[in-house]
């Protein structure tokens, strides 16, 4: 019987499954995953998980009818694979052959291996981090969080709701600078501070101190903070390493075609999700990975098509993909939400309200529309999704 | 075969990703509340409550054949 193996257990890894047997696909499918969870949801993890507690059955993704017989297996990372052999290898050095392979491996935190103890210090992606990280936000605790992008300011909202003493230390100008901007960044910074978050903002961490734990930070400027507990949430890395050896183009995910399908592969091969670099018909010219909550949905479902098609003997849908990227933050009372791809802009217009309360801004690149934000005004982003749908 | 629509609006936090999916079954009003506007479909209306569901980033609609 024809197998797919698909490396990775989450959204993407889950949508990918439902898409090959909604496409026709009756083989073997196993889904390895080296977390020891079925596919969940990870957003509530800076969020409710941290202030309410982990209840996995509540974050577990509902699974189609269809993958109920798909093989989960659980707890296992992949370590290498060979692409002409079609093989991989797992951590316990066993090797599982495949017809075909799905990555869907995602993305882990940076880690810049700074000085000091390790004790103390965490990071957050998965739901094991989150138990670890929400046994030390007790009240009083003094947390101090490295990086300012989504992961650090949702948790510095919680840790504050939390009774926690927050630092971030970034090397930003303004919280979300990258997806945001100057303008509604700003705006972000003002409500974290109103809610008594202190920012240190151009700076880095040079060391951590302490003997066995973590006790403080020294900035760059050498000035120090203290520390009960650190967070690092400076940006990830998508997890290739176990494809490396294929001479396939793995130089910030995994580059594919249109149709999801591993770009130099011997074997049929499709990547889904945050480990994907595709080019983005909406957005055209540059291949890109974007982390965003909604596209593993999206890739896995095309990815999915793509394989059933493969396997069929047939010529996989070279329809240009044009999936709209979407994310939300979160944040206090605030609910920041964006479509297209803001990062990219090099004008930025507040087009309604004030970017320390309600507000839209839309994002434009030589002139042409390519994102929206808005903070809590998601009615207002209707007509924007639209227009940049049509492109 | 219907399929029968529950949003839990205890979960429901108003991004209306959904509307997008299915407009002829969920929407947002002008307060930028989502109304669900038929909570039973026709099967032929599977692969757009299913993407709904999808898509929903709080995960809170659930669909059930009936």
């Amino acid at each position: 019987m024809t197998t797919v193996v698909i490396v990775g257990a989450g959204l993407g890894g889950l949508r990918a499954a439902e898409s090959l047997r909604a496409n026709g696909f009756v083989g073997e499918i196993s889904v390895i995953g080296d977390e020891p969870h079925m596919p969940y949801n990870r957003p509530p993890l800076s969020k409710e998980a941290l202030k309410s507690g982990l209840d996995m059955s509540t974050l577990e993704f509902r699974r189609k009818a269809s993958v109920a017989d798909v093989t989960w297996q659980l707890g296992s990372a992949v370590v290498a694979c060979d692409l002409s052999a079609r093989t991989i290898t797992l951590a316990d050095g066993s090797i599982v052959g495949f017809d075909a392979l799905v990555a869907a491996s995602g993305i882990r935190p940076r880690d810049f291996n700074i000085p000091g103890p390790r004790n103390g210090r965490h990071f957050l992606r998965a739901a094991a981090d989150a138990h670890a990280l929400r046994e030390q936000l007790v009240p009083g605790a003094r947390i101090v969080i490295l990086g300012s992008g989504f992961i650090g300011c949702e948790v510095a909202a919680t840790a504050r709701q939390l009774g926690c003493e927050v630092d971030i230390v970034t090397l930003d100008p303004v919280p979300m600078y990258r997806p945001l901007g100057t303008i509604l960044g700003a705006g972000m910074r003002a409500h974290h501070e109103e809610h008594g978050v202190r920012f240190h903002f151009g700076r880095s961490i040079t060391e951590f101190t302490g003997h066995d734990r973590v006790t403080g930070a020294v900035l760059d400027d050498d000035s120090s903070l203290e520390a009960d507990v650190v967070l690092e949430a400076v940006g990830s890395v998508p997890n290739t390493q176990w494809l490396a050896g294929n001479n396939i183009d793995l130089s910030d995910g995994i580059l594919t075609d249109s149709s999801l399908r591993v770009v130099g592969s011997p074997a049929p091969f499709v990547a889904v999700g945050d480990v994907a670099r595709y080019e983005n018909a909406l957005f055209p010219g540059v291949a890109r990975r974007i982390e965003h909550w909604n596209l593993p949905t999206d890739t896995g479902k095309r990815a999915g098509a793509t394989l059933a098609t493969l396997l069929a003997g047939g010529q996989p849908d070279q329809t240009p993909f044009a999936p709209m990227p979407s994310f939300w933050s979160d944040q206090y009372h605030c609910k920041v939400q964006s479509f297209g791809v803001p990062g990219i802009a090099d004008e930025i217009v507040i087009v309604g309200g004030e970017p320390s309360g309600e507000c839209v801004a839309e994002y434009r690149r030589d002139g042409a529309l390519v994102g929206v934000i808005g903070i809590n005004s998601t009615s207002a982003l209707v007509p924007y999704r639209t227009a940049l749908m049509a492109g | 075969m219907s399929i029968k629509i529950d949003v839990d609006m205890t979960k429901c936090q108003h991004y209306g990703q959904c509307c997008f999916e299915a407009p002829t079954v969920f929407e947002l009003d002008a307060d930028g509340k989502l109304n669900v506007l038929t909570h039973e479909v026709d099967e032929d209306m599977r692969e757009a409550v299913e993407a709904a569901a999808d898509v929903c980033p709080m995960q809170a609609i659930t669909l059930t054949d009936i």
